[in-house]
């Protein structure tokens, strides 16, 4: 049986782990790869690392990051961040990476999403949607694709778009509330499940967590097949053993054998 | 043991780094240190090692084609895998390249090594997501040296999978293992000395470490 898996994200600057509040402000949290070893050793089921001034700074660090974690860990990575072209994919891939996430690229042109599918394969394409609650309180709900770590609208209906970048290419959408993102008040469930209902291939809920139940419910009622989270593993509140007892113990599948 | 050399075939089908730090690993761990572990697009090099890994990342067509286009290398791969007997090991995409005929995108010959189609993931229940993506366990249809020691079924370790498409042997007896998604999916293939497997043992930690020490002492 497939399981339910637990994705700690790093976000990296500078060659170091940081984690935004609102992406805006940002707290040291160590070296991304020894970072990376732990969640190994700690049982997560994937890595995730988002390069957040990717797009304005120079990638060698980001390489050697990549590229020195695929050494030491015998899990997926996934890698994020200023990826523009097909030359950026095959980069990261070639360093170690095993999945990309594209999130303005895929915006600006979503024939991106394509070439990169058609080249590496379905599998290695994540696009990464960004958004915002647009509708008022009573109002049916509605989201709109936010670029730039949030600030940037861009007029496009969140559903439509996971819609149109299935269709694609994309082999996997990292959904992540801008709303919530920071906030330790859990995922945005409607989104996540809006989303999830929406398209064919999986759904990583993330953005937002504060707490163990919060996973529990990106999967039982958001329809995730993955959770991501940062703050709570990163600074010891919960370990990935903790949070996959206490999914486990909610009745979903996880893996508990690593 | 005398000093083996493991050919890791490189045709530019993506990351072949974590494959051969995994190879070395479990090599290392296995006691096997004399054991060189060599990423290579030279056929000779190929046709003469003791055991051959074909990796494989990405869409069918396009990894057949990037095997095609390195000089002599299918019939190198042959040589060693049908004419000196040796142990062979396709992983993913290099598992699927095994079969007759990839039907992703467009139907793309294999090297028809273990007859049967690579065809679309259609799980039974329109609930489960394509691509397969993440761990599942292993159900073995019959034993296997690659599997010896491995704990399989429902209380087993995971194997780490990420793919669209999957190989449907014609001859049930190719299938060595399958795992369950709204059905049951070819995880292992092997025919003689001939083995892949549709999960990627260089991320599947324990399993896969184990799976890989399995194959660099394998006698078929």
């Amino acid at each position: 049986m497939l399981k339910t898996r637990i994705i700690p994200c790093l976000d990296v600057k500078d060659g170091r782990v940081v984690k935004g509040v609102q992406f805006l402000e940002l707290r040291d949290a160590g070296d991304p790869v020894e970072a990376a070893k732990a969640y190994d050793a700690a049982g997560a089921d994937e890595l995730c690392f988002l390069d957040i001034t990717a797009s304005h700074e120079d990638r060698g660090t980001l390489l050697d990051v990549v590229s020195r974690t695929a050494e030491a860990c015998f899990m997926p990575l996934t890698v994020g961040g200023g990826i523009r072209t097909v030359a950026d994919i095959r980069t990261l891939l070639l360093a170690g990476a095993d999945k990309v996430s594209i999130n303005t690229a895929a915006v600006n042109d979503p024939d991106f999403v394509t070439r990169g599918a058609e080249k590496f394969g379905s599998q290695c394409i994540v696009v990464a949607i960004d958004a915002k609650r647009t509708s008022a309180p009573g109002e049916p709900a509605a989201w709109q694709i936010f670029t730039h770590g949030g600030r940037k609208p861009t007029g496009l209906d969140a559903i439509d778009f996971a819609r149109l970048v299935t269709a694609r290419g994309a082999g996997e959408l990292l959904v992540t509330s801008m709303d919530r993102d920071g906030m330790r008040s859990g995922y945005d469930i409607a989104l996540t499940r809006a989303i999830a209902d929406a398209v064919s291939v999986p759904v990583i809920a993330s953005g937002g967590v504060g707490g163990l139940d919060d996973l529990v419910a990106g999967v039982r009622d958001g329809g995730a097949s993955a959770v991501l989270a940062a703050s709570i593993f990163h600074f010891g509140q919960h370990t990935v053993a903790e949070a996959k007892a206490h999914m486990a113990a909610a009745g979903l599948a996880m893996r508990l054998d690593a | 043991m005398s000093a083996e050399t493991v050919a890791i075939i490189d045709y530019g089908s993506g990351n072949l780094h974590s494959a051969v730090k995994a190879f070395e690993r479990a090599a290392r761990e296995a006691g096997l240190d004399a054991t060189r572990i060599l990423l290579t697009r030279d056929a000779a090099t190929v046709a003469g090692a003791d055991r051959v890994v074909l990796p494989g990342v990405g869409a069918y067509t396009d990894c057949r084609r990037g095997l095609d286009a390195v000089c002599g290398m299918v019939e190198a791969m042959e040589h060693a895998a049908h004419v000196r007997s040796r142990p062979f090991l396709g992983i993913c995409v290099g598992m699927q390249l095994l079969a007759s005929r990839g039907l992703e995108y467009a139907t793309t010959p294999g090297l028809d090594w273990i007859e049967g189609d690579v065809g679309p993931i259609a799980p039974s229940d329109p609930s489960l997501k394509v691509p397969h993506m993440g761990w599942n366990t292993l159900e073995a249809d019959r034993d296997h040296a690659l599997l010896a020691d491995i704990p399989l079924g429902p209380d087993g370790l995971h194997a780490y999978f990420v793919h669209s498409f999957a190989f449907m042997p014609r001859d049930p007896a190719d299938r060595v293992a399958h795992s369950d998604y709204g059905g049951p999916l070819t995880a292992m293939v092997a025919r003689n000395n001939v083995a892949g497997t549709q999960f990627h043992p260089e991320k599947s930690q324990r399993l896969g470490l184990a799976l890989i020490a399995n194959f660099l002492r394998w006698r078929p």
